[in-house]
């Protein structure tokens, strides 16, 4: 097994290698086990300064890279765009280097721009995690996510997964397409027209558009939320038929003739595409999704921080 | 230099026995006390320990703790390649117990300042005993002794003291570096 990250950022799923896929899961098995303990804390990154840069909201997200950064014992700096110099006019670039003057390590970055993490790793001198660059990619959750069906289904190579919703405005299902497929994962992709990226078969992803279908292939279903603040022309006719077409119910999961894993990246539209005793049963890993988060972040960090020179 | 055999498996039966009889002596039946081998290599020593002290005190409930200790290593980034971690099995707390860590070599003594530091986010202990087999003396960067010793090796910074663990071939051996 490799012991280092091939790469020196993680700016998306897409420049990893399925090794590096694989350490950062068998690290992350590690991490899980400290954060079960009374004392949820190791002293790995004492030395090291991170700082989180906001500038898009997020609560799961910024809240498990800092509790990820805590349990590691690296320093936090956090900072929101609403209340920064962004606003007085200052570029991207001034803000991070200003940052980083004050001996900062790392830096983890949500920005409404895709490919804002790339840009800013080829312009400023620290270590960049991604946590959501606009519709682009966000790695950690497709970690997060590949992690939690492996602990599910014991591996995630020859499984099927269909992404549900509106994939056109998600950076989560871009990094899971990448991620799936890496290790040797099928996915599909389900929604109305609409939402499905014109070329998204160029990827080797195929489309269904009638749910039912697509939930009798699948072993898992990832369910997208509408992302509203997103879309700024009407894409379907109301939320309530987009409910009835693509909403998940326990109707539709008890006519399968099997059992499927349902995941949800976060923040549930209960009611919308997925409905409350959907969420709330036995099928759903979506609050294990978000414990496993941290550590699969712990992991990320600590194989990132092992690449800082002394 | 070619590779010499300190101790061959006869040695580390014998030694491994006595050091169990010197661990009665001080622990009783162990209704108090714990024993955690350090990863990798300690846990070998501490399986044997363990079977062994079963068969002496016919005590079955002997626990074994297995802690890997490489998130509290201090040379984290100094180190060519980050060290990969194993499991640590704990599935006890060490609130007021004794506990006898066990590793196979002692050298520098870093190893077990970090195994300590584990040990305290599993609760306070009454008392910390360390148990190695070898103990290379006169190498030490930290004021750190053990408690039972295997047997006391002198040798120079540049051989490697190595513990062959396969069963009924056990044995210790003494290698030059500079050879390899």
């Amino acid at each position: 097994m490799s012991k280092q990250l091939s790469v020196n950022h993680l700016l998306g799923i897409k420049g990893l290698t399925r090794e590096d896929i694989e350490l950062i899961f068998n690290t992350a098995d590690n991490f899980k086990d400290v954060i079960n303990r009374p004392i949820k804390k190791v002293p790995s990154l004492r030395d090291i300064t991170i700082a989180n840069l906001f500038f898009e909201n997020s609560t799961r997200t910024k809240l498990s890279f800092e509790l990820a950064e805590k349990r590691l014992s690296a320093d936090v700096v956090n900072f929101s765009a609403a209340s920064s110099s962004v606003k007085k006019g200052e570029t991207l670039v001034d803000t991070v280097n200003n940052i980083l003057a004050m001996k900062v390590d790392m830096v983890v970055m949500r920005h409404p721009n895709p490919g804002a993490a790339v840009y800013l790793s080829k312009n400023v001198d620290s270590r960049i995690v991604n946590a959501g660059d606009g519709a682009h990619e966000h790695p950690t959750q497709a970690l997060l996510d590949s992690f939690s069906i492996r602990e599910k289904l014991g591996s995630v190579e020859g499984k099927k997964v269909v992404i549900v919703g509106d994939v056109l405005h998600s950076r989560v299902a871009l990094s899971n397409i990448f991620a799936l497929q890496k290790q040797g994962a099928e996915v599909k992709v389900c929604g109305p027209t609409t939402l499905i990226p014109k070329y998204i078969e160029s990827l080797g992803v195929k489309v269904e558009t009638d749910l039912r279908k697509a939930l009798v292939w699948c072993d898992v279903a990832n369910m997208l939320r509408i992302q509203l603040e997103r879309q700024d022309i009407k894409y379907f006719p109301s939320l309530r038929e987009y409910t009835m077409q693509y909403g998940l119910t326990t109707e539709i999961l008890n006519s399968l003739d099997k059992e499927i894993v349902v995941m949800h990246p976060g923040p549930i539209n209960r009611g919308v595409e997925i409905t409350t005793d959907v969420a709330d049963s036995d099928h759903s890993i979506i609050l294990n999704q978000v414990e496993n988060g941290v550590a699969v972040r712990m992991a990320v960090l600590y194989l990132l921080a092992s690449k800082i020179e002394r | 230099m070619e590779p010499r055999v300190i101790l061959n498996n006869q040695h580390l039966e014998l030694i491994i026995n006595r050091l169990c009889y010197q661990l009665v002596e001080n622990h009783d039946d162990f209704s108090n006390t714990v024993l955690i081998g350090l990863q990798p290599r300690g846990v070998f020593l501490a399986e044997r320990i363990v079977e062994k002290l079963k068969t002496i005190t016919g005590v079955e409930s002997i626990q074994l703790g297995k802690l890997d200790i490489t998130f509290y290593r201090d040379d984290f980034r100094r180190r060519d390649l980050p060290a990969t971690a194993s499991e640590t099995e704990m599935d006890f707390l060490i609130e007021d117990r004794k506990v006898v860590l066990i590793d196979d070599v002692l050298y520098t003594g870093r190893t077990i300042r970090s195994g300590l530091d584990a040990l305290m986010d599993f609760g306070r202990p009454q008392k910390v005993e360390l148990l190695v087999l070898v103990d290379r003396r006169f190498s030490r960067h930290l004021p750190i002794q053990p408690d039972y010793i295997g047997r006391t090796v002198d040798a120079i910074v540049s051989e490697h003291v190595e513990v062959d663990w396969s069963k009924d071939k056990g044995k210790v051996i003494l290698k030059s570096l500079d050879s390899e």
